[in-house]
């Protein structure tokens, strides 16, 4: 059962990773994006670690996505602009990739290591994950937090408009943005 | 079949059927609640007390013409007012609906999920959807949509922080994401809306703006912005937003419910067996028909909040009343009191 | 049958060799962005798998800081982004090459 689980959401994960990297339109690329995210964050909870899946559905594909969207929006990107040019040899060059790829791969899947332990309540137990954020790595934690405002205080004061020049100042024009 | 799996299937069938059954009835109170506020008739012509509105409602949006027009994003166009229903039916999985029925030496819990990360799952679904707002509001080729759509965007994810810090305070007393063990801990102690009044109103001023309901519907505003994002929807994909926002509201108060007001439990009421599954699940809905009455009577008592407004609120009014409601409840649960 | 580690492994390494071929072969500054956020997520999916196999909760935790790093990158990187759009009324990264030889 858990395999059909995995081999399922493994192939949701890479056709749609796919879709992200091939496809024109940033839009269309956002939303598979969310298609990749919530397939891994299936398979986080596949491995034992639920909570980390779901703020991975919360934080990332709840929050950070719509981010994208919205600046897509605002900003008006809805195509792909200049062309892709081909460089010599690069043929050769994605064969002899994905050949030494695909080796290293069937060596991991065909790999078999000693069987997994059980799970325990203890890994799956948000109280042990609590437990070690708050006592093993309060300091990073820290930092995190403090990192997090300085990315809003960062972000705020870069996106700001600047402000508005007189008429007598040439050579800046109005952005063609949409203001919410 | 495993038990397990007929278990589930069961609780799928009562919770989906609630929340699908909500649907008509909810456009009926919203229809007749707005006229008796408004004082006026309301609908009283079709069937006692325009009883059989919801079905002629129905009728029409199944025959209406479906228009899409020329210009729009035809794969997300059609795929918005599908992601507008999926996360309303996907959260209103993890919420409780009656005591563990013990059969056969088997314990069921009645949930269709009783995930130890529920309420967690429950925020990270309900995330999902925004995407509906903002895809209809992209896909529609349409300036106002488009507003509406970003609009609608930074309004939900704003208030999201100030609804998961909400919800964070009732879970540190609890020591459990489950909303069963919530539910436990409400009938040993007190229901968790009178320590955490603070909490309480921050969640309630969230959940309006979550559910784009008036005072916040500055993305559908009708006389804004023509119809917000489902301006360019017509006939069954109308409806399908309409549904969508209904079934939202019935989950998030199904939500606030269980948090703050002790989810199927009566004070003082042991309940168990069999008539205590049914009589949880009938006080679960009376609960729930509570908050969506206050839902509609807040609709039809207040104002609009302007774009600006909105965003001041919910960042500068509400993000800092939840904190101060986290360290309260952190404070007094370390005290012991709690 | 349980899934050994070693898929979980090989997953998160497919993820990240296309997560890598977007972000060197795309154009569209916000595409390369999203290549970026998916490389991130293939790195967390191999911390996750290793927890998983060690029982330990420190990949949990990493994968935890790499989510609010990611979270934190992103507001900046699409600031930046709305900024350089102001001036240059594009994302083509082709076109924002002031600072190219």
């Amino acid at each position: 059962m858990e395999t059909v689980i995995f081999l399922l959401f493994a192939l949701l994960a890479v056709a749609s990773s796919l879709v992200v990297v091939l496809h024109k339109n940033p839009v269309y690329s956002t939303m598979s994006l969310v298609v990749t995210l919530f397939s891994v964050a299936v398979l986080f909870v596949l491995l034992g670690a639920p909570f980390i899946g779901a703020l991975q559905v919360l934080i990332y594909t709840g929050a950070i996505l719509v981010l994208f969207l919205f600046v897509l929006m605002l900003l008006n990107i809805t195509r792909e602009e200049s062309a892709v040019t081909a460089q010599k040899g690069q043929l050769a060059a994605a064969v002899l990739g994905a050949l030494v790829f695909g080796g290293m791969l069937l060596l991991l899947v065909l790999e078999a290591r000693r069987p997994l332990d059980p799970m325990t309540e203890e890994l799956v137990s948000m109280k042990g994950l609590a437990r070690s954020l708050f006592t093993e790595y309060l300091l990073p934690f820290e930092i995190v937090g403090l990192l997090l405002l300085v990315a809003v205080i960062g972000a705020t004061v870069v996106a700001r408009r600047p402000p508005q020049p007189g008429p007598t100042v040439s050579g800046l024009e109005t952005p063609e943005e949409i203001e919410p | 079949m495993a038990p397990s799996l007929i278990a589930t299937l069961i609780n799928v069938a009562v919770m989906l059927g609630f929340v699908l059954t909500v649907v008509p009835v909810m456009v009926w109170v919203e229809r007749r609640g707005s006229a008796l506020i408004q004082d006026r008739p309301g609908p009283n012509r079709l069937g006692p007390l325009g009883l059989i509105q919801p079905l002629a409602d129905a009728l029409k949006f199944m025959f209406k013409e479906d228009v899409t027009p020329n210009a729009v994003d035809k794969p997300l166009y059609l795929l918005a007012p599908a992601l507008a229903i999926m996360p309303a039916m996907l959260t209103i999985s993890v919420i409780p609906f009656g005591p563990d029925l013990t059969i056969n030496g088997r314990t069921y819990p009645l949930a269709i999920t009783n995930a130890p990360a529920g309420v967690l799952l429950f925020l990270a679904l309900a995330s999902l959807g925004v995407y509906s707002l903002v895809l209809a509001g992209y896909a529609s080729n349409n300036k106002f949509s488009l507003m509406g759509a970003i609009r609608a965007s930074a309004q939900m994810i704003s208030y999201e922080l100030a609804l998961t810090l909400a919800v964070l305070a009732v879970v540190i007393p609890v020591g459990s994401f489950n909303p069963a063990d919530i539910v436990a801990y409400q009938r040993q102690h007190v229901w968790m809306f009178i320590p955490e009044i603070l909490g309480f109103l921050v969640f309630l001023i969230a959940s309006f703006a979550e559910t784009n309901r008036l005072p916040f519907d500055l993305p559908e505003a009708e006389s804004e912005l023509v119809a917000g994002f489902h301006t360019e929807y017509s006939a069954m994909r109308f409806a399908a937003f309409f549904m969508g926002e209904y079934m939202s509201m019935t989950s998030l108060s199904a939500l606030g419910v269980t948090l703050y007001f002790g989810g199927w439990s009566l004070p003082g009421v042991d309940l168990h067996g069999w008539i205590g599954a049914i009589v949880g699940l009938l006080v679960l809905v009376a609960k729930i028909a509570f908050c969506m009455a206050v839902f509609v009577w807040v609709r039809w008592s207040f104002p609009r909040f302007r774009y600006d407004q909105l965003m001041r609120l919910g960042w500068k009014v509400l993000l800092p009343i939840a904190i101060v409601n986290l360290i309260l409840i952190s404070a007094l649960t370390l005290a012991g009191v709690l | 049958m349980s899934v050994p580690v070693s898929w979980y492994l090989a997953l998160s390494a497919v993820l990240f060799a296309i997560g890598a071929a977007g972000a060197l072969t795309r154009r569209n500054g916000i595409s390369i962005f999203l290549s970026i956020e998916l490389m991130l997520n293939a790195g967390n999916l191999a911390l996750i798998a290793y927890a998983r196999q060690w029982m330990q909760h420190t990949g949990q935790i990493v994968v935890f800081f790499v989510m609010a790093v990611a979270a934190a990158e992103a507001a900046i990187g699409l600031a930046l982004f709305i900024a350089v759009y102001r001036q240059r009324r594009t994302i083509d990264v082709n076109r924002i090459n002031l600072m190219r030889w």
